[in-house]
């Protein structure tokens, strides 16, 4: 590992750039602010496919093979892939590694699955290799839907916190050689559970997550909020940023200031697209990125960002037995090359 | 809980009272009134099927039975059709509590694991969501009827 430890759970990584990402959605996120940025847009939900797993594992091959396309590389350039999704046991990110064949670490950490797929692939690509390390999350809203919630045709209501699950795939390619954007720090969260039980509101179990691993990733870097032109967080949506800035306001003593923004918020169009609180899965933070944050980064919007994406580690079977939601975040900074600090 | 967390109790103590004051509620009031007309249209489009077999010779009760039958079969193909999650989500409980809304209740199942076959899928999962209504359906009647035999009634 080329990376260096900065903090108790923060790595300075030196050789992981982006070569490329990419992110293909369904037709819903299509339609969101966001449409524009992704490289494929789904029609539908992907009916055509004999299972919405099926649907889910083409998405995700769909959204690696554009990165790798895009970046002129193959299959066998790829040393080790990294990846999540919401599935029991994987099934979508472990299903796909049947066709591409190149060795494959598989995580979880709910929605935080990118951000901790991207940690780990930053800390751990280098030029003495693993020279090319393609990160990779998936989520699908029927997929989901059927796991954590209800059949897709039963009519029930959902409460105001509840979140969308996104029909999302993002991918990026990390390369050891310098390209204009580089992951220049990680930082690994730590479960947080503050007692939060409703699993229709994962905003608050995953808000005190967002701000203690934001914290300490600046803490490790000795860097103040202003250090960056955006700080995003993943799937909190519109109730969850406003609890994680008054929480890092009134108990962790630093402002998130007027450049926070949420992934989950970002996606869609809350009111038009009613989805009530905003978007949530793996896919979420994962598109969110390789389309519209990375296209922003590498133009020159933005000098600097960081991205902490928050999952809520629930199961159907932990939520039914009464138990908390324990949560994490892993944060990843990005800059342009050459303008790292 | 963990020793962290226990250290922290007046910090996550304030983050859920501030956390209370600013989750964005349910809208009752208008939750309550798309409830009442949606359960009502579905109660007078059974009060009007009842009054088609009533005239067509089906007398007082016996007209139940048929019109429940019609009920069950239009949830069925509204659920089919993908229009019935529709209603429940503007009627809430006016959508569930009605008939159709038990039919929604299998056939939403039913749909749904036809992927995993038709014995585990369909057949295991068929009573998941109906499951609960006719356990404590049948267990409230079977104790309504102990209460009745008791009291000498039945």
């Amino acid at each position: 590992m080329i990376a260096e430890q900065i903090g108790e759970a923060s790595y300075r990584t030196a050789e992981a750039y982006i070569a490329e990402t990419a992110a293909c959605v369904g037709r819903k996120e299509g339609e969101g602010p966001l449409g524009q940025y992704f490289d494929v847009v789904w029609r539908d939900e992907g009916e055509a496919f004999s299972s919405f797993e099926k649907a889910e594992q083409a998405l995700l091959a769909q959204t690696q093979d554009t990165a790798l396309a895009k970046a002129s590389r193959a299959w066998s350039d790829v040393d080790l892939v990294i990846g999540g999704d919401l599935m029991d046991q994987l099934i979508a990110t472990d299903f796909e590694g049947r066709r591409h064949q190149r060795p494959l670490v598989g995580l979880f950490s709910a929605c935080a699955s990118f951000t901790e797929a991207l940690a780990v692939g930053a800390s751990t690509v280098g030029r003495k290799g693993p020279r090319t390390v393609l990160v990779a999350a998936s989520s699908h809203h029927l997929t989901a839907e059927r796991q954590f919630r209800f059949p897709l045709e039963l009519g029930y209501q959902r409460t105001p916190t509840a979140s969308w699950t996104a029909t999302a795939a993002g991918a990026v390619l990390l390369v050891a050689e310098p390209t204009p954007v580089v992951v220049d720090a990680v930082t690994f969260g730590r479960v947080v559970d503050w007692g939060s039980k409703d699993a229709n509101d994962m905003a608050s179990a995953m808000a005190p997550a967002a701000v203690d691993t934001i914290q300490r990733h600046l803490d490790a870097l000795g860097e103040a909020v202003e250090a960056y032109d955006a700080i995003v967080t993943g799937d909190l949506g519109v109730f969850g940023m406003k609890l994680a800035a008054h929480l890092a306001h009134t108990e962790y003593h630093f402002d998130l200031g007027t450049n926070l923004e949420d992934c989950g918020h970002l996606l869609y169009d809350i009111e038009r697209q009613d989805v009530h609180n905003g978007g949530s899965g793996a896919g979420c933070a994962a598109s969110v990125f390789s389309g519209y944050l990375y296209r922003h980064l590498r133009t020159g919007r933005w000098r600097r960002i960081l991205l902490a994406a928050t999952g809520a580690l629930f199961s159907p079977t932990s939520s039914q037995q009464g138990e908390s939601i324990p949560a994490i975040a892993h944060a990843v900074s990005f800059s342009r090359h050459g303008d790292s600090p | 809980m963990g020793a962290e967390v226990r250290g922290q109790a007046p910090r996550i103590q304030r983050y859920h009272a501030y956390a209370d004051r600013i989750r964005p509620k349910p809208a009752v009031i208008h939750n309550v009134w798309w409830a009442f007309v949606v359960g009502g249209m579905i109660a007078l489009l059974g009060q009007g099927i009842t009054w088609g077999f009533q005239q067509a010779g089906l007398t007082g009760n016996r007209a139940a039975t048929p019109t429940s039958i019609v009920l069950v079969g239009l949830g069925a193909l509204f659920t089919g059709l993908g229009w019935y999650d529709r209603i429940v989500e503007l009627g809430g409980m006016g959508g569930t509590l009605p008939i159709t809304g038990f039919a929604n209740a299998m056939v939403a199942p039913a749909m749904e694991y036809r992927a995993e076959g038709l014995i585990m899928g369909v057949g295991a999962k068929l009573f998941t969501l109906a499951g609960p209504v006719l356990v404590y359906g049948m267990a409230t009647a079977f104790v309504m009827g102990a209460i009745r035999y008791g009291l000498g009634i039945g």
